[in-house]
């Protein structure tokens, strides 16, 4: 690891300065600890913002919820209102990592997570990503891991984050305070950036925005689930994941809002494919033209093409799961 | 700054109940500043990039990887080691319970997994919900599915799960189902 000032921020304000200056914002550290000691991250200057007082999951006045910056993963999944409004994000938390690393994750830190390529991680490789312009072997290279949409022919590489794919059905903000101590929000599809020909831009974030907060407003369907396929059945990267949110009404679909993990840059949504589900009655049939619908788009290497096939199973699985259709 | 010209710290923490005081290089993890600053030996380096859990302490009264933090974000924290839990003679239930059900076998991941075990307990005490926990609103059970899900950042390259589930079975007042 390089050696790097450290200092800890007294408020959301002083934070914004001393990142101004250059600094990196530490909260759990779970991952940027991991990518600092192989080297693959190198800050300078370390800000540590895990004690702010942004650690508490409020209502709004929408009728949803606001879940501070610095909530735990652990704490955001057991919460007794998350458990019973937003079923499907409790449900990824409790999906990914380890109940050690839940412990110490935050919402923002999550929602920052830097992707698990393996050229990512092997500085003897050259990443476009880690260090811009030096090509990507992912492509033509082993991956199995990587995207299947939203990729470009710069960086293939998927974002690993399942609670940013429940959010991402959710229709969730997030809250953002700049450098001059501005709020704002932004949906966190218009959060994450494509990774283009610049994939080491991964957010929209400048130099001195701190996140602050995920807004989520009130849930758009009470049946909700989420999905997780993966190598092993605990601890390990979705290969392919489905976050379902829908209503039912009259015997048809009043709402259906789907985003899917481990296949894009960032968590996945596909308008289409929920507007095609829109209006309809739920039938096996209806789900197979959904999921043919999303993977149109799917652009697979040699060692992900099984991802297609997955992900339409397992959003066919899901469908019928929430609609009491028997697959 | 130290001899080598490098950023430093000065860290308070409160370990087993007895406070130390660390002046360090700001590099420094929970596990280094307990391992070869403060000569607590008990929690054990096997990955050092949280993949294994042999490093498992508690902060707060919570489990954490002490690999993946740094000991200067811990000013003021109260940490639990395994030193902390039992000493010869006065083991505590889940060490008893590791050796009546041999529940390792070199032994290295177990200060590990027993820190993780102690608040794992508490956690499924305390109601918070697993991947595997039915219904999203239930109690969760002590069952080997549960605890099998919940000790997943724990790794045992002896394979000793088996046992190790029914030690913490035994100690958390569960039953094989």
């Amino acid at each position: 690891m390089r050696p790097f000032d450290y200092a800890r921020a007294a408020s959301s304000a002083d934070a914004a300065r001393l990142a101004r200056e250059g600094a990196t914002f530490i909260a759990g550290g779970t991952n940027l600890l991991d990518l600092m000691k192989l080297e693959v991250m190198t800050p300078s200057r370390l800000v540590d913002v895990s004690r702010l007082d942004l650690a508490e999951i409020e209502a709004t006045d929408a009728g949803g919820i606001r879940i501070g910056a610095m909530v735990r993963n652990s704490d955001l999944a057991a919460d007794e209102g998350v458990r019973r409004n937003y079923p499907v994000l409790s449900r990824a938390l409790l999906a990914g990592a380890s109940g050690q690393l839940r412990n110490k994750a935050t919402t923002g830190g999550n929602l920052l997570q830097r992707t698990r390529c393996y050229y990512f991680y092997d500085t003897a490789m050259p990443c476009n990503k880690r260090e811009p312009g030096s090509g990507c072997r992912a492509i033509g290279g082993v991956n199995r891991l990587h995207a299947i949409f939203g990729t470009s022919e710069h960086c293939i590489a998927t974002h690993p984050s399942d609670m940013a794919v429940a959010m991402r059905s959710l229709d969730a903000e997030v809250e953002i305070e700049n450098a001059e101590g501005r709020t704002r929000r932004i949906d966190l599809g218009a959060f994450y950036r494509l990774p283009g020909d610049t994939p080491h831009i991964e957010t929209v974030l400048e130099p001195g925005d701190l996140i602050t907060a995920v807004v989520l407003p009130p849930p758009g369907g009470d049946r909700q689930t989420y999905r997780k396929v993966r190598d092993r059945a605990s601890y390990a990267f979705a290969l392919v994941s489905v976050a379902g949110v829908m209503a039912l009404k009259n015997g048809r679909i009043a709402h259906a809002s789907l985003a899917f993990g481990g296949v894009a840059p960032q968590p996945w949504r596909d308008e289409e494919v929920e507007h095609l589900l829109q209006g309809e009655e739920p039938s096996l049939p209806l789900f197979q033209r959904a999921a043919d619908a999303l993977l149109a788009d799917a652009s697979p290497q040699e060692g992900n093409a099984f991802k297609a096939p997955r992900l339409k199973r397992t959003l066919v699985a899901v469908l019928s799961e929430l609609c009491g259709v028997k697959a | 700054m130290n001899a080598a010209g490098n950023p430093t710290a000065q860290t308070q923490l409160a370990i087993n109940g007895r406070d130390y005081r660390l002046d360090a290089d700001t590099r420094t993890t929970l596990l280094d500043a307990l391992r070869t600053h403060l000569g607590l030996t008990g929690s054990k380096k096997g990955c050092d990039h949280g993949q294994c859990g042999a490093c498992t302490v508690l902060v707060n009264g919570r489990r954490v990887n002490s690999c993946l933090t740094l000991a200067c974000m811990h000013d003021g924290d109260e940490i639990v080691t395994i030193e902390g839990l039992g000493k010869p003679g006065q083991l505590s239930p889940l060490q008893e319970a590791f050796v009546r059900h041999d529940g390792f076998q070199c032994g290295y991941c177990t200060p590990g997994q027993i820190c993780s075990a102690t608040a794992m307990i508490e956690e499924i005490a305390a109601g918070w919900p697993s991947h595997v926990t039915d219904d999203g609103t239930g109690k969760p059970q002590l069952t080997v599915e549960e605890i099998s899900e919940r000790m997943s950042g724990n790794l045992c390259r002896c394979a000793a799960y088996p046992n190790i589930v029914d030690a913490i079975l035994e100690a958390a007042g569960g039953k094989r189902a």
